[in-house]
């Protein structure tokens, strides 16, 4: 059984009356590497600095270790955060700023070096002592920050989107980098970020946020392969969200044709969220088909088609490795395995039908996600 | 690509500015050396006006008056205006933005209207509280002029600053004011030092609201040129001018050394970061 | 302590000696020597519109005499290599940190009647000019002393212009006339806008120039508030009034400039 490190326990955050945290209740098992995931303003990194001790709570508890820590200042906690632009202190060499820490906690000079060098053989960048932050590469920063941080031996370390300055293929060997690490030193990483592909790589736990709320929390393989609601199911990955009514377990019904499921618990005909994730559908010939569309768009993504299918006026994406020309008749099947039924939520409705999508939308997206992320940092 | 340089005209333009801005200050340095009085005939050669200017005691004492009010006033200021930078700076923007701007009034307003709102200020608490006009309050009125200078040089590099390093500073183990001493202070430096500069060379150059909260007892520098050119012309004038227009060059340059070889540190630095794999 | 309570001792500062004076100004402008309401210094003050016309009137010319000058300069500063221009703007800036009344004196001494000029224009032939005292003189030492705060605005606004701006209006077809009237002036006009509040506000009220240089007879705003505090005419009430009027004017003067300013470099944008 893992042990409980830190609880938020109705912790609500509210900036100038808008609120970023709503009751949210969570806790966080030691050794864990543990991932707040959601789209900008979903007061994640709130939530991180609420850990961290930048921010104290508008009402609710943080418990750290059976203790109640809300006015610990950050400078008496046993957590260490690596800051999103890294916050090196300019002034200081690459040692300085590892010794940092160390030297404020009045540790001794033999052992102050001798941790900095380990940490810094540990991040791979032994040999960079006396270099200037300033003239690092940003990998090369970045390890400096998480050095800086783990030399201090913290319970915790906090993660505020770390990654989010450096181009991918940097960001990719820095997952592994940081999933070795944490495994090396075993202890806690909380670990904040938008991208649903890093929380799914590194993570033991990932905790899906909207609005200052969670939405869910589980295992990466939980997460995706049983979202709660439409929005997990949405941002993590890619689904279609039919309207569906459960007839009966293991049996649900959708586009006027009943499918086999795995999925029960319901009331009998209780109308649910269906999702079909794009991977999970198989092309058939058209008369073999549960169901019969046309394909109306496709875009070849290298390892597979995004194909876009047309059934009565609604628009499916399903990845396949199939070549489906645009304007031709294709049927569809689905094993059981690949139907997740989902209880109604605020969200349904809102997510995935492809209908009006094009890659347009995408960029518009992006542009909206950076506008937000302005809007989010509150000041403190 | 073709050499940056200014066309033909833009430079003989900005060779005729460049003498009329220094050709008065030229003559000014040239007739100090004169051994006649007159301000238009060279009749010799001369050391005699600056002799004679360091055995003018009401001169002397004028000169450490401006010294003094300088220092002091440059110091204040710097202390109160880093300080209260920082609070501006920590402070919800509601609240930063009129105090700023109310700061911003004596940099905006006229020196007179700064200088008589100043005398009556001190005139009207002084018959209340039994002082009269002089040092003291003309020490108060330079580090009144003198700390908006020193926020608006040291609140840019406050803003410049990465937000986070105090945060990473605190999450480190620093006190607040531990981080100040080690992360800030660091980081405004060069804003904390230009905006003692700015305000020591904006103490020397005041006249006007010297001349309005000085009383009559106290005489700065300016306050001395002043009343000589009303009264009788000499040379001694010109030996001040001479004097100060040395100073003010020497200091000026030894500053732009300084500055000139930060700035090339900073480009190497740059190079060598844009140099690394 | 919190960071944010660092600024209380300088509001309080702020308070005793920015704020309380201005206040000051405003309660002298509206009372007599007895401390009664009145609003007589108002009407006192139409004997001297004279002065209001004149100081207002020099203070525009050397304003507009300033951009004249200072704008091509500047411009041309900016088109040298990035190391001469430091050097370029120093110089520039170089006699404005002598005193402003040394430098007037400089003039006092070239433009008296005896003075150098005249000598100068003697050995040529010329006949001498009365150039001291005349209100020429006054604009000439506005414009000499302040000529700098409006170089060195103008001059950092065109040297801040991204040099992409410019390559993108060539790409588009503008040629080095176009390029310089749609985008490098109306980008410009912020160092314009403030190189003019630079020059004017010390101009229209300054009253050292006036008396060096203008003899002090023909009286300027300046002269006639420092009559009214340390002068002969000793009247805080009317010094008051006029210093009152005199700021509402140029702040009035400012908003419209720069509403104007900012609404002409909208319209270019766009």
């Amino acid at each position: 059984m893992p042990k409980e490190l830190i609880r938020l326990q109705n912790c609500t955050m509210a900036f100038d009356g808008d609120v970023v945290l709503d009751n949210v209740n969570i806790h966080f098992n030691d050794k864990e590497f543990l991932t707040l995931l959601g789209p900008s303003g979903c007061g994640k990194t709130t939530m991180l600095r609420i850990i961290g001790g930048f921010l104290k709570p508008t009402s609710g508890d943080v418990i750290f270790d059976g203790e109640r820590i809300n006015d610990v200042p950050p400078n008496k906690r046993t957590v260490n955060t690596v800051f999103q632009k890294y916050a090196l202190f300019p002034n200081m060499d690459v040692f300085e700023n590892v010794a940092f820490g160390l030297r404020i906690a009045k540790v001794p000079k033999d052992e102050i070096k001798q941790r900095v060098m380990e940490m810094l053989e540990v991040v791979s960048l032994k040999g960079f002592e006396h270099r200037d932050v300033t003239s690092l590469s940003g990998g090369q920063q970045q390890r400096v920050a998480i050095a800086r941080a783990l030399v201090n031996r913290p319970k915790v370390l906090l993660l505020d989107e770390p990654l989010g300055a450096l181009d991918m293929r940097l960001r990719k060997d820095m997952q592994i980098e940081l999933k070795r690490i944490q495994q090396a030193l075993d202890i806690t990483f909380i670990y904040v970020t938008h991208d649903q592909e890093e929380a799914l790589a590194m993570s033991d736990i990932v905790v899906v946020m909207n609005h200052g709320v969670i939405q869910q929390i589980g295992t990466p393989e939980k997460i995706y392969n049983e979202p709660k609601n439409a929005f997990v199911a949405d941002f993590i990955g890619e689904s279609n969200i039919l309207d569906g009514v459960m007839i009966e377990d293991g049996l649900v019904e959708f586009f006027g044709r009943r499918f086999q499921c795995l999925d029960g618990g319901f009331a009998p005909n209780e109308p649910v969220d269906v999702v079909i994730r794009p991977e999970d559908v198989d092309i058939v010939p058209p008369e073999e088909g549960m169901l019969r569309g046309v394909v109306t768009n496709l875009t070849f993504k290298g390892v597979h088609y995004d194909t876009f299918v047309d059934f009565k006026g609604f628009k499916w994406l399903i990845q396949t490795t199939d070549y489906c020309p645009v304007g031709s008749r294709i049927g569809i099947k689905i094993d059981p395995d690949g139907i997740h039924i989902m209880k109604k939520s605020e969200y349904s409705g809102m997510f995935g039908d492809y209908s009006s999508y094009s890659e347009e939308y995408d960029e518009l997206g992006d542009v909206n996600a950076e506008i937000l992320e302005e809007l989010e940092a509150p000041e403190a | 690509m073709k050499k940056r340089q200014a066309s033909p005209l833009g430079r003989i333009f900005m060779i005729l500015v460049y003498l009329f801005l220094y050709a008065p200050i030229f003559v000014l340095i040239v007739f100090s050396f004169n051994s006649s009085k007159s301000r238009s005939v060279w009749t010799g050669f001369t050391f005699k006006w600056y002799t004679e200017l360091f055995q003018d005691s009401s001169i002397l004492s004028s000169l450490g008056t401006t010294l003094l009010v300088s220092v002091l006033s440059a110091l204040i200021a710097t202390l109160v205006g880093t300080i209260a930078a920082v609070g501006f700076f920590n402070m919800k923007k509601r609240w930063s933005t009129p105090l700023l701007s109310v700061n911003n009034i004596p940099v905006m307003n006229a020196d007179i209207v700064t200088g008589v709102s100043l005398c009556l200020a001190f005139v009207a608490a002084g018959s209340f509280l039994k002082f009269k006009l002089g040092f003291g309050t003309l020490l108060i009125a330079h580090i009144t002029f003198n700390i908006p200078y020193v926020i608006l040089s040291v609140m840019p590099k406050l803003q410049q600053m990465d937000k986070h390093l105090v945060d990473a500073a605190q999450d480190l183990g620093c006190t607040w004011s531990q981080a100040f001493v080690k992360v800030i202070m660091p980081e405004i430096m060069p804003g904390i030092v230009n905006g003692a500069i700015i305000a020591f060379t904006m103490s020397v150059d005041d006249f006007v609201i010297s001349y309005f909260t000085a009383g009559s007892k106290v005489q700065t520098l300016a306050m001395n040129i002043y009343s000589m050119t009303r009264k009788r012309i000499s040379p001694k004038i010109n030996a001040v001018s001479t004097l100060l227009f040395l100073v003010v060059m020497i200091l000026l340059i030894i500053v732009n050394i300084r500055e000139s070889r930060q700035n090339a540190e900073a480009e190497r630095k740059k190079l060598k970061a844009a140099s690394e794999p | 302590m919190k960071p944010k309570y660092f600024a209380i001792p300088y509001v309080g500062w702020m308070a005793l000696f920015i704020v309380i004076p201005l206040v000051l100004i405003v309660v002298y402008a509206f009372s007599n020597a007895s401390g009664g309401f009145t609003l007589d210094n108002f009407s006192n003050m139409l004997t001297y519109s004279g002065v209001f016309g004149r100081s207002f009137w020099l203070a525009f010319l050397a304003t507009v005499i300033c951009i004249l000058i200072g704008y091509p300069v500047a411009y041309a500063i900016a088109q040298e290599p990035a190391h001469r221009q430091r050097t370029l703007m120093l110089l520039i800036m170089l006699p404005m940190w002598m005193n402003f009344l040394l430098r007037t004196y400089a003039w006092m001494s070239l433009l008296e009647n005896t003075g150098l000029i005249n000598k100068l224009l003697g050995l040529i032939g010329l006949p001498a000019a009365h150039m001291i005292n005349t209100p020429g003189a006054v604009v000439l030492g506005m414009v000499y002393n302040f000529l700098p705060f409006m170089i060195l605005p103008i001059n950092s606004v065109i040297v801040k212009i991204d040099k992409n701006l410019l390559e993108a209006a060539q790409d588009l077809g503008a040629n080095k006339v176009e390029i310089f009237r749609r985008v490098i002036f109306p980008l410009s006009l912020p160092g314009v806008l403030s190189g003019i509040t630079m020059v004017f506000v010390p101009s229209v009220s300054t009253f050292v120039i006036s008396k060096l240089l203008g003899g002090g007879t023909d009286l300027l705003l300046g002269d006639l508030i420092e009559m009214q505090f340390l002068g002969t005419a000793y009247n805080p009430h009317l010094g008051s009034a006029i210093s009152l009027v005199m700021m509402i004017i140029v702040m009035i003067a400012m908003y419209l400039m720069n509403k104007f300013g900012s609404g002409e470099e909208t319209a270019v944008m766009m």
